[in-house]
């Protein structure tokens, strides 16, 4: 497999870059871990007449918590992720989520810039991001803005980026106490990725009810998504296994499920319910303190 | 357009002009003639062409040679020292962990790889490291009995206390 030609830049600064890509614009790409795009190049399925390697700019690879969030540098490593001690003590779900993202050669390469903007509809992060509303700081020829989790997936294959545009940081507020996550993924056992995958996340309050609740929900629609009607479903209700029956019967409304070889439309919905039931549990325990 | 790249092979420096579309896999194979590194999937998925690039191993047929400038590789003819087989070669052969061997040296070094930030893993680990790596042969069984033979090896020759004091973690 050999790849289209391109030019290859590797600038040394993000106002390089950002440069670039608004001089070449549709012609270029900019290159991350290449997990993803150097499959596609290999298939011809993208034929880039440049790429900007991202790989040379200092200072977009670091875990640090600061202001009541963990921030995360574009250039983050899947394999460093899944690592962070202070990810396994902070938001051990984020670690245990890049844990599961195809393989370790990949996840040594694999960044969490090069994921979100990717956004694969079965790709893990998203679920869990979502269900964590993470932000995404975004720099571009018009300066930076940060972008909600919660509106960066609006399509398969499509990120709210504008041409331009580079993620340079993922921020995942610090949970409140009595709080807890956990990520379910049913695993293609070939490629890795997820038939579906669903992040819960369950914050209590002091008397034990559900003050909020997320959920994530990755593989089974045409792109990643919050299900809401699960949510309110949760809120201000007690954690028992009736109410959380319920509400994973919620998380495909108003959904259209993808079919594919995979699985069928039924297959999916049925898994996303079965996987929040799961999330939704682990969560619980886990916001108990267990 | 070509780019110059410098990299070092198994201790060897070498300085080339590659086109940037150049594969890493195909630089180590046409180029630098080291063969032992294969190809077997057009899809990123099978891992026999793992190799390390500054200590972490990657898919070579999927990161481009400019990628790796100023970087270190060590391929699976580097291991052995002095006529030597390294352990985990040497387990790989004596828990027959391969039969046709077309895997083997991406099994090898993924193994390798593992042993480096955890010398004592545990089956689950084994597997876990390795999922990157398809064998259509083995089944799998005798690969995990070849790294844990290395594992063994490796702590008997190495008495050093720092091993054990870190066996069964998982992060480097
Ligand atoms: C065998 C295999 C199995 C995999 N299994 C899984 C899995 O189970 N789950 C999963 O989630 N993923 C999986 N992946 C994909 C993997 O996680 C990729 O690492 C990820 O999707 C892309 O990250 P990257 O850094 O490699 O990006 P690249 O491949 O370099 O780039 C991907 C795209 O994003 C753009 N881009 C990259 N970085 C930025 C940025 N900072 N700002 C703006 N645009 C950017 C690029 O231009 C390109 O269009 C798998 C990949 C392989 C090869
Ligand atoms: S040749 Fe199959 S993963 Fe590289
Ligand atoms: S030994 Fe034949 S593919 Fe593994």
């Amino acid at each position: 497999m050999v790849c289209a030609p391109f030019t290859y830049h590797r600038p040394s600064s993000l106002r390089q870059a950002i440069a670039l890509l608004q001089r070449l614009g549709e012609e270029a790409k900019v290159l991350a871990g290449g997990q993803s795009l150097i499959p596609v190049m290999k298939m011809r399925l993208a034929q880039p007449q440049h790429l900007i390697d991202l790989g040379g700019i200092q200072g977009l690879s670091y875990i640090r918590e600061a202001r009541g969030a963990v921030r995360i540098g574009a250039l983050t490593t899947h394999a460093e992720v899944e690592a962070s001690d202070l990810l396994k003590r902070r938001l051990p779900v984020l670690a245990e989520t890049a844990s599961l993202i195809g393989d370790m050669q990949v996840r040594n390469r694999g960044t969490i810039g090069g994921s979100v903007a990717h956004a694969d509809p079965a790709a893990d992060y998203p679920a869990t991001l979502l269900a964590l509303d993470a932000r995404f700081k975004v720099v571009g020829p018009e300066g930076t803005r940060t972008v909600p989790a919660s509106q960066f997936f609006p399509g398969p294959f499509t990120a709210a980026l504008k041409p331009g545009e580079v993620v340079t940081e993922v921020q995942v507020p610090l949970p409140p106490q009595g709080s807890g996550a956990s990520y379910q993924k049913f695993a293609n056992k070939a490629s890795r990725f997820a038939v579906v995958g669903v992040c819960a996340f369950i914050s209590l309050n002091a008397r034990g009810t559900i003050r909020s609740a997320r959920l994530g929900v990755t593989g089974a629609a045409d792109h990643p998504f919050r299900a809401t009607a699960a949510e309110e479903a949760l809120q201000g209700a007690r954690p028992e296994e009736r109410v959380f029956q319920r509400a994973s019967r919620l998380v495909t409304q108003g959904v259209e499920c993808v079919a594919d070889v995979h699985g069928s439309a039924e297959y999916r919905a049925w898994l996303c319910q079965v996987l929040a039931r799961r999330a939704l549990e682990t969560a619980l325990a886990r916001a108990r303190g267990g | 357009m070509l780019c110059n790249i410098q990299v070092t092979v198994n201790g060897r420096s070498y300085a080339s002009a590659v086109e940037p579309r150049l594969l890493l896999v195909h630089y180590l194979r046409d180029v630098l003639g080291l063969t032992g590194t294969h190809i077997g999937c057009d899809t990123s998925q099978c891992g026999a062409c793992t190799v390390l690039l500054n200590g972490k191993a990657v898919k070579s047929c999927t990161v481009f040679a400019v990628q790796a400038d100023g970087g270190i590789i060590l391929t699976v003819e580097g291991l052995a020292k002095d006529g030597k087989l390294h352990p985990v070669q040497e387990g790989f052969w004596e828990e027959h962990g391969l039969q046709c061997g077309f895997c083997t040296p991406g099994m090898i070094m993924a193994s390798y790889a593992l042993l480096q930030r955890n010398p004592n893993p545990t089956e689950a680990e084994i597997r876990h490291a390795l999922e990157g790596n398809l064998c259509r042969c083995t089944g799998y069984q005798n690969i995990v009995r070849a790294v844990q033979w290395a594992s063994r090896q490796m702590a008997e020759t190495q008495p050093t206390p720092a091993p054990r004091r870190r066996a069964g973690r998982r992060s480097r």
